[in-house]
Order: C-alpha cells, then structure tokens, then sequence
C-alpha cells in the first residue's frame, strides 16, 4: 500500500517499521511533525522532553537498556545533544540508536545556517542523508540495522524540503520486537567513558569508521547512474532530486550515505566524466573530502554555501557556469517583491504577549530576548527585543548586561518552554552570583511557535497521559529569586506596575506574565468595536500590531489621518486595545440580544 | 481530466487553509494515477505570514518545488499574495484568484500602502491566458463559516479542471469528522458553482 506523506510523515513510519520502541525529542521546525505522527502509533513510547540533551540521554538508557530508540531534534537542537550524542558513539549501544536532525537551508524558522553534516566527521559516526519520504523512511529501518551491526549512533539529516515535502510511499509491517529486556548490562569499560576507558575505545572507533567507509560502497542507495558522460554531478538529498530535474542529461552519483564516503564509487565516477560538479546545499561537506582525494572537481566556485539551491537556481547558475545551454531565455512573467508590501508574521489577535511588547516599547527597557512567539515582539510596531541568539540565552545575557553597569534597568523575555529548555540554570547563576535585572517569563501554557507541544507546566504528556504539572512561580520561589511577581498578562495597568516594581528592584527579579496562547484557551470572546465618532485616530491602538486593528476609511477632521476599524472576523475580545485607548472609542459589543 | 503533467501553486496567508487545500489536491492526482509530490511552508511562516504550496502531478516527479513560468494554475487565496507569485504562472496557464483583501500588518500600520487590486488583476491578467476571479470568502461566509474558503476554492478549481467533483468530494468526505462533511461538500458545490 501507499500514502503520501512528509518527510517527517514518514520517518514516524520508518520508526514503526523499524521496530523502535521508545523516541524523544524537543520540538523545533522543521522536526516537531515527526514526533508528533509517532505518538500515533501505541507501540512505540514516546515523549517531548524537556531539551534535546535530554531527549538523547533517555534515548542512550533506552539503548543501553535493550530496546530501539529515536531522538528528533531541529537543526540546532543538535547543539544542545551533542554532548551526549559523542559518548554513545564511544559506548556503543545494547540496540538501535538513531538520531534525526532537520537542517534549515534558506533560514525558514533557524537562527544560523549550520550544516549538522559535519557532526558526523566531528562525533565519528555514520550519516545517511534521505532525499524524498520513501529514503526517509527507509533509512530509519536501516539506519537501526546499521546501529545494531556496527554497534554506534546513526545520523539521519533531513532538510526542511525534505521533512515538509510529500511524497508516495509504501507501507510496510511492524517486525517482532522483543517483550522483555534485561537485566542491564553492567559492562563499565564500554559504557562508563572514564577516561582510561574511553581511551581504549577511541581505536575501536576509528577501526569502525573503516569498517563503515567499506560498507558505504555497497549502500544499496549511493549507486551511479550513467547518462552522457560530458557532465557527471555528485549530490546527496532533496538537492539530487532538483538536479535530476534540471540537468536532464547528465550522469550522475547518487549519495544515500555521506559518511564515511565511499572512496571507490567516487572514484570510480570521477574516472567515467568528463567534467564533475559537487551539487549541494550550505557547506562544500562532500567537496571537502572529495578534493581531499585528489580529485578534479567544482562545486562551490558555482553553488553558493548559503541557501536553498532550488531548481530555479540550479539552472540559472548552470547556465551562467555554462553547464547548461545558454543563454536564459527571458522570462514573461518577472517576480514582483520588492515593491510590494511583505507579509511578514505577527502576534496573533488576541496574544497575551502584546501587552507585555507595547509596554516594553513604552518604557524604553533594554531587552535580551529570546526564542518562540515572542521573538516578534522585535518587529514593529514593537521593536522590543534587542538580542536573541540561542534558547535560554537570555537570561545569561541579561546577567552580563546587569554585570556590565548599564545605566538604565535590564529585561529578559523568556517563554514558558524555553524557560524549562534552558532558562533554570542562568537563573539559578543570577541568584547565585547576584544578578542584577527582571526576568520576564512569559507563560502563555505551551509551546506555541512549534506547533503547541506539551512541556513541564502542562497536566498531559505528548501520549496524552495526565501528568503533574511545575508550577512556575513555586519553582522560580524555590530557585532562591526574591522577588516574584505573577500578572495577569492581558491587564496593562497590572503589567505596566509590575515591570516598574521588578525593574526598580536592585536583584534578580521575575515577572510572570500568565495568560494563555489563544490556541490553548480557544476562548474567544465577541469582536470589540469602535465609535468612530469618539476615535480621534491618534493612532495609539495601532502600537499594539494587532492583525484585527485596521485603518477605517472615516478621515479626523483635524488631523486629516484615518481612524481606526475592528475587523470583526479577526478580533477575539481580547481587551488590551480597550485598555490602551484614551478616548473611548474602542468598546466591547453591546449585548445583542436573541 | 486530460493525462498531462501538471502543476500546481497555492499562495495564501497563514491560517486561511491553504495546506489542506494542497493535500486535498495532491491526493486527487494520485488517484487519477499521477506520481504526486507537494511542498508546504510550515511553522512560524504560518503566523499571519505568506505561505506558498507548490502541488505536482506527473508520471514520475523529482523535485517538489516548481521552477518559475511552470505552475498551469496559481490559486491565489488573497490578491497581495497571488501578485507576489505570479512568476511562476505558466504565459498560457489560469489563474484562479479569490477576490479577498487581507492588509499585511504594514499596511495596517500605516508604513506601506496595499496595492490597487484593478492593478494587480490587469497584471494577471497580461501574465497568464485566463483569469477567473471569485468572490469565494463571500460564500463562504453565506454558508456559515468562514474556514471553509479553501474547499469553495477547491470546488471553483475543480470546475476549471473540468474534472468530475465525486472523486475530489469522496476525499474531502474522508479527511473530516462526519459532522462537517455536509457543510464542506456544500462549500465544494458552491465553489463549482462560481466558475461558469
Ligand atoms: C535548541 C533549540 N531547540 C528548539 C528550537 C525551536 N524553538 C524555537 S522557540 C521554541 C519554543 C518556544 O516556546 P516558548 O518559549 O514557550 O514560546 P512560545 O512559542 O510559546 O511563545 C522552540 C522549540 C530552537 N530554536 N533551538
């Protein structure tokens, strides 16, 4: 049977076919939907942990315990794993290990542009690269047969076109797994990585490496296919697929596995064209080695190390590189973007976070911000996160800017999730080493960039389990922090007095600003509206950079600008405009009577 | 339905349906037995953002994505975003826009201008061979709800195709709890209707 499916669709199937029992993961685009569709299968175990390394050390016991495991992470989470992801290549594992990363070529939802192939080269371990939904499917099945056979962690890297991609795919069945495992294997000089240990393992390491490179050749999925012998590309991922595409004629190595490489095929190829051409998307990773071997080839001289190389771009820069008959032939239909206005995201209608960004902007703060919803909270009309750089990040900026002398008070703005992920151990170095500034922790109930995932301050789990819910302010209390104050985040007064409190206060303070995401609430309230004869469009409403606040086609007399419009279909009643007009003119509905 | 290749591309703001609507799409061509690939932006773009859907139906695809002059339909949930992509219509394909203004945040704000949709038709219209305009959030918003625009834009899409609407409304009827199906199925008949 087949079904289309996502990349990420799919590869919750390649953990079912492949008989994994336990996955884990932190959710972060493009990943999150793999987890997500695993939950639907009852067989398999699985949870959103509170951060990536957490994710990958359950997933270690998990293996060191006997039984099949996966661990998701986004492009960066990897960062974060890392860690714990070289120890299991020393270890090795009891069963399976798997580990996918969903790169971000093109920055869709990334901070950096990292290309996580070079964590293989780095950590030692095998790296297999899927370029529709069915590899990515059938390179979990075999990246676990390839864990258990060579005894170490499997990477399997995605792209965002990849995970998000859809494509036919055929089903296949679950294999037998076993029921009980046990008893732990107590085997320290492999899986205790003191260092007179872990010292005698690094040889095994290295020997493995070359006992993967031989079986690299044979990878049912790096295979040749001859076509014109002018022109021979080289490419790996969804990025073969746009070649393939584009470059009708050419022979080409098809790379399933791109680490270790298989040093013969390419050779092999390389002696059978003309002219090689390394097509890949961010870092020259395969041209690199490939060069290394001394082989003639170009690849980056064409394809920039940046950005999505899509097939539009493939055969604009292989006409340019003459790879390609030329000229381009002119277009009818040129692009129109520059001259039109962006549609960039924004704060939802009915956000518990506008409030908190409009005040923010008011009062001028300095604001080490960083990574979710809120992180928009930099656009305008806010323009109120001054640095983001990697989750949890802001709260030990923040001591760094409180340790630095600034004139003025300094805010942190920190979402529930994140906060979990890693916002408890800067907080625990500010009280600590007594840290200057107010962390505020905006608790919205969930995960909401991502997709809405489970975290440590909610009562179900990602299976849907009840669980008992951390409670926040008990928790940050129980940190040591002194000063805690917990707002109600769609009261302005409340919020405007409780930054002044916090940001009076000479130590480390926190503002929880608590209201929920409105996906998680779904309790919307009926459109307000305007008395266009009391709007003075003095235009303070439009400060919140609310989707549902438009400009009416009603002129002030005296000032000759627009007045302001609530679209009724966007507004959910959440009341922060209400509170922030001066005038009167935004109202709740009156009741309708039926 | 005529066996040829075909392409497909979705433009909409996020939050207006434009996924399920390239899902739906994507599996009638794999039951009218095309090889199918999509590709959907998700995550923060979905925000209120420009979300793009690229749908290809072929013997055998190789990249998700369209070039650009290769899609032989643009559906364009909202004016603003059909201009935004009308470089990947085809000289001699059909745009299919739905006629419906949703003001980016900047225009909301002030700090750009949105503009003149007779403007932005008379270039479609230059762009491609046909284009059909459709009042489909108006009708949907007659039949009660305004989330089932994309099924009104399917139902007008599927009239253009010339393709019988049984199979595409047995896949809407099988993707949704049984309590919506008969509001969808109307959305579809509706959106049929508006192509004449
Ligand atoms: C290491 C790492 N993991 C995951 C992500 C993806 N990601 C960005 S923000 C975020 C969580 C946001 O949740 P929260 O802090 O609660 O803010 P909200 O989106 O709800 O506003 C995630 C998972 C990332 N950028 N970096």
């Amino acid at each position: 049977m087949k079904a289309l499916l996502s990349g990420n669709e799919a590869v919750a199937r390649g953990a079912y076919e492949a008989g994994i029992q336990v996955a884990a993961g932190y959710p972060g685009t493009p990943s999150s939907e793999i987890l997500e569709n695993v939950a639907q299968y009852k067989e398999i175990y699985s949870e959103w942990s509170v951060n990536e390394k957490v994710a990958m050390d359950m997933a270690a016991g998990v293996a060191y315990s006997g039984r099949r495991a996966m661990v998701t992470t986004k492009q960066v989470g990897i960062n974060v794993l890392s860690d714990s992801l070289f120890y299991t290549v020393y270890t090795g594992l009891e069963a399976g290990l798997v580990v996918v990363t969903a790169d971000d070529p093109g920055m869709f939802s990334t901070q950096n542009e990292q290309d996580n192939r070079y964590y293989a080269k780095l950590g030692k371990f095998p790296l297999l690269e899927p370029a529709d939904s069915q590899e990515a499917k059938d390179f979990v099945i075999k990246g676990i047969e390839m864990s258990e056979m060579f005894d170490t962690s499997v990477l399997i890297r995605t792209t965002m076109r990849t995970s998000h991609s859809k494509s036919l795919v055929t089903l296949g069945e679950r294999p037998k797994v076993k029921d009980e495992v046990g008893p732990f294997t107590r085997n320290p000089e492999k899986y205790n990585c003191m260092c007179l240990w872990a010292k005698k393992r690094h040889p095994v390491v290295e020997e493995r490496l070359t006992q993967l490179a031989d079986y690299a050749e044979t990878f049912p999925w790096n295979r040749i296919e001859w076509r014109d012998r002018d022109l021979g590309i080289i490419a790996s991922g969804v990025v073969y697929e746009y070649a393939k595409e584009v470059f009708t004629n050419a022979s080409f190595l098809k790379l399933g596995m791109t680490f270790p490489l298989p040093r013969h095929l390419i050779r092999e190829f390389s002696e059978g064209v003309k002219k090689l051409v390394i097509i890949e998307e961010l870092d020259p990773f395969l041209e690199e080695q490939i060069k290394a071997m001394g082989i003639d080839a170009v690849g980056k001289e064409i394809f920039p190390p940046y950005d999505e190389l899509l097939p539009q771009t493939l055969r604009d820069l292989g006409i340019k590189a003459g790879l390609l008959p030329g000229p381009q032939t002119k277009r009818n239909n040129a692009p129109r973007g520059e001259d039109l206005p962006g549609r960039s995201p924004v704060l939802c209608p009915g956000c518990p976070y506008r409030a908190c960004f409009y005040l923010l902007n008011k009062m001028k703060l300095p604001v080490a911000g960083d990574i979710g919803c809120y992180n928009l909270g930099a656009l305008p009309p806010f323009n109120a996160q001054h640095t983001m750089g990697a989750m949890g990040a802001s709260i030990g900026v923040l001591h760094g800017m409180g340790k630095s002398g600034l004139p003025e008070p300094a805010v942190a703005t920190i979402g529930d999730s994140t906060f979990f992920h890693a916002g408890i151990p800067p907080l625990l170095n500010m009280v600590h080493n007594h840290g200057i500034g107010t962390v505020i922790i905006l608790d919205n109930f969930t995960t909401a960039m991502t997709g809405h995932q489970d975290h440590p301050g909610n009562d179900f789990t990602l299976m849907g389990e009840r669980t008992r819910r951390v409670d926040i302010e008990e928790l940050v209390k129980a940190m040591g922090v002194e000063k805690v104050l917990n707002v109600n985040a769609f009261d302005v007064k409340a919020m405007e007095s409780g930054l002044r409190e916090c940001t009076n206060h000479k130590g480390t303070a926190v503002l929880i600003a608590t209201g929920a995401c409105v996906f998680v609430s779904r309790s919307a309230q009926p459109a307000y509206v305007v008395d266009t004869d009391l709007c003075t469009a003095c235009s303070l409403c439009s400060r919140l950079g609310c989707p549902a606040i438009v400009k009416a086609e009603g002129i002030h007399e005296k000032t000759k600008r627009k007045k302001t419009r609530i679209d009724p279909v966007l507004c959910n009643g959440c009341d922060v405009c209400l509170q922030v007009c001066h005038s009167g003119a935004i109202q709740k509905p009156k009741e309708t009577s039926s | 339905m005529l066996r040829k290749d075909l392409n497909f591309l979705i433009a909409g703001v996020g939050g207006q349906g434009t996924v399920v609507a390239s899902d739906i799409l994507s599996e009638v061509g794999i039951r009218s037995g095309y090889d199918v690939k999509k590709s959907d932006i998700l995550g923060l773009a979905v925000r209120g953002g420009s979300v793009v859907s690229h749908v290809r139906w072929a013997d055998r695809v190789h990249a998700p994505m369209l070039e650009e002059e290769n899609a032989d339909y643009l559906v364009g949930f909202e004016w603003l975003e059909a201009i935004r992509r009308v470089s990947y219509v085809k000289p001699d394909g059909i745009i299919l826009v739905n006629d419906c203004r949703l003001d980016p945040i900047t225009v909301s704000s002030g700090q750009a201008e949105y503009p003149d949709t007779k403007e932005i038709l008379s270039h479609l219209e230059r762009a491609a061979k046909k284009v059909y305009v459709i009042s489909g959030l108006q009708t949907a918003i007659e039949l009660g709800n305004s989330r089932i625009l994309n099924i009104v834009l399917l139902g007008a899409l599927s009239k253009i195709l010339e393709s019988e609407p049984e199979m595409w409304k047995k896949i809407i009827q099988e993707r949704l709890p049984p309590k919506l199906v008969a509001l969808n199925q109307m959305a579809f008949d509706s959106g049929r209707a508006l192509i004449r």
